[in-house]
């Protein structure tokens, strides 16, 4: 081989098919985070119909579907429903925390090298870009998108005639979700591969952080739960091409087209999706939850409060995940009988959750509170999941959800717990994790400038939907207006609208932000924040293999502000007494 | 800037008491950001029960958030000069905050039975022979209408004299209207001819998704006369937000008098419109095989 040959393929296989879990951890975060862009570009077309309806978009409009004059048709509204949930689910969401955080954190913080199976870890990043292309490529098909929502429910989402949306965009978007779903379930067996053998020495169970217990918990949902939505995709798909027709009833039709004779059931679908859609809003927040439990510890210099609790609501949560899918379907002509054991393990589902809360709210009383960016977030964090978990509750009421199932109060309930709790969390970790993984710290300054606009404004967005849903207004409807009950809803929609737009506006801070900091950021040291974990103890950016010295697990990872230690930390590889005295030591009683 | 931080956290809980206060005078007022009015006698107790619960989440809402506030506040590193409190927790705190919920939570569960299964599990009975309500013979009440929900409008038929749907007697409704006598107990039955669609009718607290291959039972007593929307709850393609409809609330003898105008209409019907005949036609393959009506319909249809 030449030498340029040469350099070529080292500089091919180490940013480009590169196996180290931090090279694919930061491709699956620059990844995530473009199309975290494309995703909320979505979310402003879908607020501008709803405050603006039907007029031309200015600027954007024309550039964007020059096709209807640069204003949004119907069947684009659907897609652009659709679309938006498709992309900030599929391909933002789940892979940043799962993967960018997941395969940067989970080796580092256990003292591990790598992962177990860095070609799978690989082929699970190139994995996503089938995924990418495929869906990419719906948004050139017209009407622009598939448009039978991220649920896609048949007989809409298969019968091709019955919309515009339901044609070749529908069937590059069930391939698009097949393809996401064999990706993580690569990822999902290499983190549990990972943390189960590969731990450093002294590096128990009950020593690790919250973080990787909650990816811990999130890669066996994953595991799990995405073999049903992955062959449920693959059977949609064949009921599509092949006339399968597992999702679709006797004399199936729509639009005039001639009858199938389908003999499956459209319930079937809503079944085998919501089994794993449940679970996934799980593996949306288990991890989120992990890095927010770890950074509230670390500013508020204090031990978390309750780490064994924590870890037990954690497992419940997941658990209790997997039995509660129905409460998706509490109107959807399944037997009501069996909506009561959905409604009660739903309920208890919240139990867990709110045990979390108070611990979180344990961790921060009597300790000495930084309010540093990672920590706003994090605190916003709690501040916004409280909202969505008790919303929840009302939803989870089978008579009550029965009136607000499909209105705004679903939309304010699952934006709570996903833009207010798991972004959130995101924003938390990336600025908390970014010294370690670049070296350099982000502005604070502007961190802070940043989780103020975001958080204001998103709270502004997000909390008046609840009463849009008390009133009744339906998701997905391209123009609730011309119904009188819905009339006088257009005010408050344009204040919704005006906050998300500020709200996106307020994410440009964030953007130049970390790409400024990344050449231009203020360099530190392994530990810039005092924390514990282990991956402080390691260079920043760590190296290939991670540690330059064998780490070696002393203790748990909260020793904070301990009155016995010369310091107000303990970091998990420092030598010393296994463990010195504490007024109230779980620890003690439990080996 | 600690204060700062806790006064923006203090803003939620109080931000959001006040939006819900102001959601709630809403109540009866014109602009709707609040469950609009309930004429449903069989559904009084879902408002009670979402007030309950609401008031219940409002209570912690407000709590956890004045305690989020409150440390926030205290505990700020720049302004707390008194060691950190090294606890790694509290067994019993964390058997307290669990029971508590947990009782609260489950009694809710149990609490909630009754107004599920009066709204979805129980239907309405009538007597039997032997002419007594609440003995083993009593028959589920027949539905005294039929939705034919479809890409993206509500077609609606009545059960007629003898009561029965699928009969000879059967009335064709008006496109997007359904009349219901007031204060009587009306059973429906819905079925989708295409697509899923969810029949949802705000005032009555009622909501189906209607799902093609199958029908659903529905249920309620409408008891103040007037007009109330009926809307598609499920998304059902393109013209989803299009999908409204009427519910016409009226006297007995108003609503015979509508039978009976769309009875005359009916026997005057131009055979020859596609889009009822393909209705009925698809309906009758469903039920496998329904009354004359629907066989000389299909025939129309299938001539044309
Ligand atoms: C206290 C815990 C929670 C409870 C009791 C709860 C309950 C529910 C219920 C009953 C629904 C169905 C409502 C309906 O469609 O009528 C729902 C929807 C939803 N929840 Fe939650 N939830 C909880 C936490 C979460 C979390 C943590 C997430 C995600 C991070 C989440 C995400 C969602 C999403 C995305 C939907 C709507 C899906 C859709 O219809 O498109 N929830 N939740
Ligand atoms: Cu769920
Ligand atoms: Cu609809």
């Amino acid at each position: 081989m030449s030498n340029s040959t040469r350099s070529v393929w080292g500089w091919l296989t180490t940013y480009v098919f590169a196996r180290d879990h931090k090279i694919i951890g930061l491709q699956f975060l620059f990844s995530t985070m473009l199309w975290f862009l494309v995703g909320g570009m979505l979310a402003m077309a879908i607020r501008w119909q709803l405050a603006w309806p039907w007029q031309n978009m200015p600027i954007v409009g024309p550039m964007l579907f020059s096709g209807e004059g640069g204003q949004i048709s119907p069947e684009f509204y659907t897609s652009l429903v659709t679309q938006h949930a498709t992309v900030m689910i599929f391909f933002v969401i789940i892979p940043i925390l799962t993967a960018a955080f997941g395969n940067y954190l989970i080796p580092l913080m256990i003292g591990a090298e790598d992962m177990a199976f860095p070609t799978l870890n690989m082929m699970s990043y190139w994995m996503m870009w089938p995924a990418f292309l495929l869906i990419g490529f719906s948004f050139f098909v017209p009407p622009y998108g598939a448009g039978a929502g991220w649920t896609s429910y048949p007989p809409l989402s298969v019968l091709v005639e019955s919309s515009p949306g339901s044609g070749l965009a529908q069937t590059l978007w069930l391939g698009g979700v097949a393809c996401v779903g064999v990706a993580s379930m690569m990822g999902s067996v290499n983190y549990l591969t990972t943390i189960i053998q590969m731990r450093a020495p002294g590096m128990t169970f009950l020593r690790m952080p919250m973080t990787v217990w909650g990816l811990f918990i999130t890669a066996i949902l994953q595991a799990f739960a995405l073999p049903v939505l992955t062959a449920g995709a693959v059977m949609q798909l064949t009921d599509r091409l092949l006339g399968t027709g597992f999702y679709l009833p006797e004399l199936a039709s729509a639009n005039n087209s001639p009858a199938v004779s389908g003999g499956g059931q459209p319930l079937l679908w809503q079944h085998l999706f919501w089994f794993y859609s449940h679970p996934a809003v799980y593996i949306m927040i288990l991890p989120a939850m992990g890095m927010v439990s770890d950074i509230i510890a670390t500013f508020s210099r204090k031990p978390l409060f309750g780490y064994k609790p924590m870890v037990l609501a954690t497992c419940t949560i997941a658990g209790l995940g997997f039995v509660v899918w129905g409460h998706h379907m509490y109107t959807s002509g399944m037997s009501p009988v069996l909506g009561i054991t959905f409604a009660a393990a739903t309920v208890a589902i919240a139990i867990p959750s709110a045990v979390k809360v108070f611990n979180w709210l344990g961790t921060m009383w009597g300790g000495k509170i930084q309010f540093s960016s990672p920590m706003l977030f994090a605190i916003g964090f709690v501040s916004m999941f409280i909202i969505g978990g008790l919303s929840g509750i009302l939803m989870a009421s089978t008579p009550v959800d029965v009136v607000i199932h499909d209105t705004y109060y679903i939309v304010a309930h699952f934006h709570y717990v996903l833009v207010g709790a798991a972004t959130m969390g995101i924003f938390a970790g990336t600025y908390f994790w970014f010294p370690k993984m670049f070296g350099r710290q982000m502005s604070e300054f502007w961190g802070k400038a940043h989780f103020a606009l975001t958080f204001i404004f998103i709270n502004g967005t997000f909390f008046p939907m609840h009463l849009l849903g008390a009133g009744n207004m339906p998701r997905r409807y391209a123009d609730p207006y011309h119904f009188e009950l819905f009339a006088d809803m257009l005010p408050l929609n344009r204040f919704i609208t005006i906050c998300a737009l500020a709200t996106m506006a307020s994410q440009a801070i964030f953007m130049l932000n970390f790409l400024g900091s990344i050449f231009f950021g203020k360099r530190v040291g392994r530990n810039p924040w005092n924390s514990n974990t282990l991956e402080w103890s390691a260079p920043s950016p760590p190296g290939h293999g991670n540690y330059d010295f064998q780490p070696i697990v002393h203790r748990g990872p909260y020793e904070y502000g301990n009155p016995n230690h010369p310091r107000d930390f303990h970091p998990q590889t420092e030598p010393g007494p296994e463990d010195l005295t504490s007024p109230l030591q779980e620890v003690s009683h439990e080996s | 800037m600690g204060r700062f931080w806790s006064l923006l956290f203090l803003s939620v809980p109080v931000l959001g008491t006040l939006c819900y206060l102001a959601g709630m005078l809403t109540r009866s007022g014109p602009l709707a950001l609040w469950f609009p009015e309930n004429v449903n006698s069989m559904a009084n107790e879902v408002d009670q029960l979402h007030d309950l619960i609401l008031a219940l989440i409002g209570i912690v809402f407000v709590a956890t958030g004045l305690v989020l506030f409150w440390f926030t506040w205290k505990y700020d590193a720049s302004v707390n000069d008194q060691p950190v409190r090294f606890v790694h927790g509290s067994h019993k705190l964390e058997f307290w905050w669990t029971a508590i919920p947990a009782v609260i939570l489950i009694g809710l569960a149990i609490y909630q039975l009754k107004v599920w299964s009066d709204v979805k599990i129980r239907r309405p009975m009538l007597a039997g022979l032997d002419g007594q309500m609440d003995t083993a013979d009593d028959q589920p009440m027949p539905p005294q209408f039929e939705v034919v929900a479809r890409q993206f409008e509500w077609r609606f038929r009545y059960a007629g004299e003898d009561q029965l749907l699928d009969t000879v007697d059967d009335i064709l409704g008006d496109v997007n209207e359904l009349h219901v006598p007031v204060g009587e107990i009306q059973v429906g039955s819905l079925k989708a001819a295409d697509v899923l669609h969810s029949f949802f009718i705000p005032a009555l607290r009622l909501k189906s998704d209607i799902v093609p291959g199958s029908q659903q039972i529905v249920w309620f007593r409408a008891d103040k006369p007037g007009s109330y929307e009926i809307v598609c709850a499920e998304l059902c393609g393109w013209g989803h937000y299009k999908m409204k409809g009427r519910l016409v609330v009226e006297t007995k003898d108003e609503y015979q008098l509508y039978l009976q105008s769309l009875r005359a209409k009916q026997y005057q019907r131009d055979f020859s419109q596609p889009s009822v005949a393909q209705v009925y036609e698809r309906d009758s393959g469903e039920t496998g095989g329904s009354g004359p009506l629907g066989t000389n319909l299909s025939l129309a249809g299938g001539a044309q």
